[in-house]
């Protein structure tokens, strides 16, 4: 992440959208291309696209039983995720698509693991100093996880 | 169904339900299926639970799609959060049903 201060921090979200079944691999791909050209042009970045495939869908939606899921991952401000919103709203070949912040709670996941390698390389160093009762050392691994 | 309430209680006591042949073994609340067990995204150690991760979270609605509650599955209350919202988003996107028939 870059620096926390500044008020234009970039958020990071995940977009996934459902494309209709009847368009091609080519229109899904030219799709997916006016999209990232629409977030970089407002000065976002794309981080990650992947195309997850075609999937039959949990449910009908607009009475198609199958699409294709397209994943991408947007570094950017607000603005830009709901301008790409409204174009995927507006679009008829988008059945439906879900946007979800996600750095906030990266940082979270960040924050717990170093603090996880900081505690375990704390017990490592403790244990091997000389504390010979290995049987509380187990337990107390135990209590913490 | 006949059972009153005063009966359901007395089935909490003793095995006097299983005498009289009434069914429904594990219908009582789940009184016999109490997990102690421990939450396994905590032995994993699991931070995120990702929404597209469907074969994980399939683990955990069986067949009528319903969300497994925590005294079934046996999550701590922090991964039974974090898995439900995965599994609302993952319905949401049509990745998993919201309901089976």
């Amino acid at each position: 992440m870059f620096g926390g201060n500044v008020l234009d921090t970039k958020r990071q979200y995940e977009v996934v959208f459902i494309a209709d079944p009847a368009a091609d691999d080519d229109e899904v791909q030219r799709l997916t291309e006016n999209f990232k050209q629409l977030v970089t042009d407002q000065g976002g970045t794309i981080n990650r696209e992947e195309v997850m495939g075609r999937r039959p869908l949990a449910y009908e939606i607009l009475h198609k039983t199958e699409g294709t899921f397209v994943l991408l991952e947007i570094e950017g401000s607000g603005s830009e995720i709901a301008e790409l919103e409204r174009r995927m709203r507006v679009n008829d070949r988008i059945l439906r698509y879900l946007t979800v912040r996600v750095d906030e709670d990266r940082r979270r996941a960040e924050k717990f693991k170093t603090r996880r390698a900081a505690k375990a390389a704390r017990k490592a160093k403790g244990a091997g100093a000389g504390n010979n009762q290995s049987q509380n050392f187990a337990t107390e691994e135990n209590y913490e996880a | 169904m006949s059972t009153s309430y005063e009966d359901r209680s007395r089935g909490y006591d003793g095995d006097e339900d299983l005498d009289r042949g009434r069914g429904m073994p594990g219908g009582r609340g789940g009184r016999r299926i109490h997990r102690r067990r421990v939450c396994r995204f905590c032995i994993e150690k699991v931070d995120l639970i990702d929404f597209k991760d469907v074969r994980l979270l399939q683990n955990y609605i069986p067949e009528r799609g319903k969300i497994l509650p925590r005294r079934i599955s046996g999550n701590c209350a922090t991964h039974q959060r974090m898995l439900a919202e995965a599994i609302k988003r993952a319905r949401n996107i049509a990745l998993l049903p919201y309901t089976t028939d």
